[in-house]
């Protein structure tokens, strides 16, 4: 899901991270937000309404809507679509509205 | 607490320029940006921008914003802070802000909004699904990021972003099947309808989304024909099976310190929502807080730069900076936003202003 | 039609073609730009005075075919990607387009690709005759390709 090629723009990525998402390991690049490494790893389910328990991505990736919460190195309601990965992140889907710390 | 001649919120396109002007005239100038990044959405924007040679016509967008770094970095009586939310503008003219985790209080003389807007949503049965994304969105992923959002994508909305989306996303190999918008006509830039018109990709007007459809994210999305009173015609289904739905329905001022401040706020649905009301100096109705680009009014990057220079000239001039030339320098303002907006695409946005403008010093008396 | 669909009528792309007298001469500028929007690259561009200054930003461009002779400077400034140079002297067969394209891959000088219409439409195998990409086009490569005389104002674009 990454592009490789561009006709306009040339991406610098960082350097290769490792991070895990609900225990499970994955990698993407430092500098990215969260969201952008969840993405290009294949998962679009970020966290679920509170009522309904419905699925629920980003929608707006510029840390307007608040839709792409989760729980950050035992953070909650951190908006993933503006936080910037770092080596060694641990990223759970977050229960609920989260603690507040 | 911190002391500053002229407080910028927003290091977009606007809060920039506002801060270039600002600075040059002398004025100590700080910069408050929520993100990482400077440059609000130019970061992300591709395309060359439109205008004359004063707005950088014909440069694209990622490169204004260097050419406007560059510019920033040259002057040097700004300062800029990253990760800085301005949380609260009080009563006292105080200005409290969460910069990396931190808070901190703020004493300007002058406050330039320029906080942008939001993208709109749209309402249709399971309209929150992943894969269902705000255009800009999808544009920062693929643009900043260089992450796909999928793999077919309907775009809904044929607006200037609708349009210019659909191509960046065609050039980033991703496939778009089709661009639908509930208008009667296209409402961006023809040409940029034409561009995308000639890679094969339809365009549908006088459709809206009537459903969407999958478990855990999008996996189809069915729109529909409106009649002349926007209503759904039965029969006139078409499905697509996609796994990205854009979002492209227009933006809304994010005008929310403008509200706590006290400026007085009106809807102007032409202008893409509640606005403040401001004089020719982009100078609302509390004193000392002048707006610039999206918060006071969604309209083109280009206008907003302009509305950011005469903001940031106007403010230094309030603050008593003597500018060079400052009548002429207004004027020239005044006059590249009326030509920008004088032609019939800016028939919407004139009306808009007209109901938010303070003419003149005796109309307020 | 223009304004439900993105794509001009042959009335449109007539309005805005040379008359058969210039095309015979050579190379020449096409501006489809049919819309009044605020932008003026092109006038600013053209360094022969072709186009003409604009009274109002939001002006239609008002070029003059006969003071145009196809350089084509004016392809990569325009922001609408609206500008396309037609060469209808190239040969007895085949005019010469040449048009701006942003995507990847480029094609090969030599190639054989699909040559499409103003809906993306294939209309015919047309030529790559040259591609230039120099710095100074600023990432809006420009490829020339050779098209069937009856198709000059039918092909406005190429797949792959």
């Amino acid at each position: 899901m990454r592009i490789d090629k561009h006709p306009i723009l040339e991406f610098k990525k960082g350097k290769k991270v490792k991070f895990t998402f609900d225990g499970k390991v994955y990698e993407g690049y430092e500098g990215e937000t969260i969201a952008a490494a969840l993405h290009a790893a294949g998962v679009k389910v970020l966290t679920h309404s509170h009522e309904k328990k419905r699925p629920r991505g980003f929608y707006c990736a510029i840390g307007n809507c608040g839709q792409c919460v989760m729980e950050v190195n035992g953070v909650s309601n951190v908006r993933t679509c503006i936080e910037r990965l770092k080596e060694g992140m641990v990223i759970k889907t977050q229960k609920g509205k989260g603690s507040i710390l | 607490m911190k002391q500053v001649e002229i407080l910028v919120v927003g290091g977009g396109p606007a809060g920039l320029c506002a801060a270039i002007n600002a600075a040059q005239a002398g004025a100590k100038v700080l910069v408050l940006e929520r993100n990482e990044d400077l440059g609000g959405q130019l970061i992300k924007q591709t395309h060359m921008f439109f205008g004359s040679e004063k707005q950088h016509a014909s440069v694209r967008g990622i490169d204004i914003a260097s050419i406007l770094f560059n510019k920033i970095y040259e002057l040097g009586n700004i300062e800029i802070y990253k990760n800085a939310t301005v949380l609260a503008i009080y009563d006292d003219g105080i200005v409290s802000a969460e910069i990396n985790g931190r808070y901190m209080k703020i004493k300007p003389e002058r406050i330039i909004v320029s906080t942008g807007a939001s993208e709109k949503t749209l309402a249709f049965p399971n309209n929150d699904l992943p894969g269902i994304y705000g255009a800009g969105a999808v544009q920062t992923l693929m643009n900043v990021h260089g992450v796909k959002p999928g793999d077919n994508v309907l775009m809904v909305g044929a607006g200037n972003i609708g349009l210019i989306v659909s191509y960046q996303l065609m050039q980033a190999g991703v496939n778009v099947k089709a661009i639908l918008d509930a208008a009667p006509e296209i409402g961006g830039y023809l040409v940029h309808a034409s561009k995308v018109r000639r890679m094969g990709v339809p365009i549908y007007t006088g459709y809206t989304v009537k459903e969407a459809y999958g478990k855990d994210y999008l996996e189809k999305a069915t729109i529909v024909k409106l009649n002349d009173k926007w209503e759904p015609i039965e029969g006139t289904e078409k499905d697509f099976d996609v796994d990205v739905l854009c979002i492209s329905v227009g933006l809304s001022p994010l005008g929310e310190l403008l509200w706590q401040a006290g400026c007085e706020m009106r809807y102007v649905g032409q202008l893409g929502g509640f606005v403040p009301v401001r004089t020719e100096n982009l100078e609302t109705t509390v004193e000392g807080i002048f707006v610039a680009g999206d918060v006071c009014g969604v309209e083109e990057a280009t206008s907003a730069m302009v509305e950011g220079y005469l903001a940031g000239l106007t403010a230094a001039d309030s603050l008593g900076y003597e500018i060079k030339d400052f009548e002429e320098r207004k004027q020239d303002y005044l006059e590249q936003l009326q030509s920008l907006r004088s032609g019939h695409v800016g028939d919407k946005i004139r009306a808009g202003l007209d109901q938010v403008t303070i003419k003149s010093e005796a109309a307020v008396v | 039609m223009l304004e439900r669909t993105g794509v001009p009528t042959a009335e449109q792309i007539d309005s805005v073609f040379p008359s058969e007298d210039r095309l015979a001469k050579g190379p020449v500028a096409v501006i489809e730009c049919y819309q009044n929007i605020p932008c003026n690259p092109c006038y600013t561009a053209c360094k022969r005075n072709a186009i003409k200054k604009f009274e109002d930003i939001n002006d239609l461009p008002n070029i003059n075919h006969d003071d145009c002779n196809g350089c084509g400077l004016c392809i990569a400034n325009c922001p609408g990607l609206a500008i396309m140079v037609v060469d209808a002297t190239y040969s007895q067969e085949e005019v010469l387009i040449k048009i701006p394209y942003e995507f990847i891959p480029l094609p090969e000088e030599g190639q054989v690709v699909k040559g499409l219409d103003r809906e993306g439409q294939y209309v015919c195998n047309v030529k790559v005759i040259k591609i230039l990409d120099s710095k100074a086009l600023d990432r809006t490569p420009i490829v020339s390709i050779a098209v069937p005389r009856e198709y000059m104002k039918v092909v406005r674009n190429f797949g792959i």
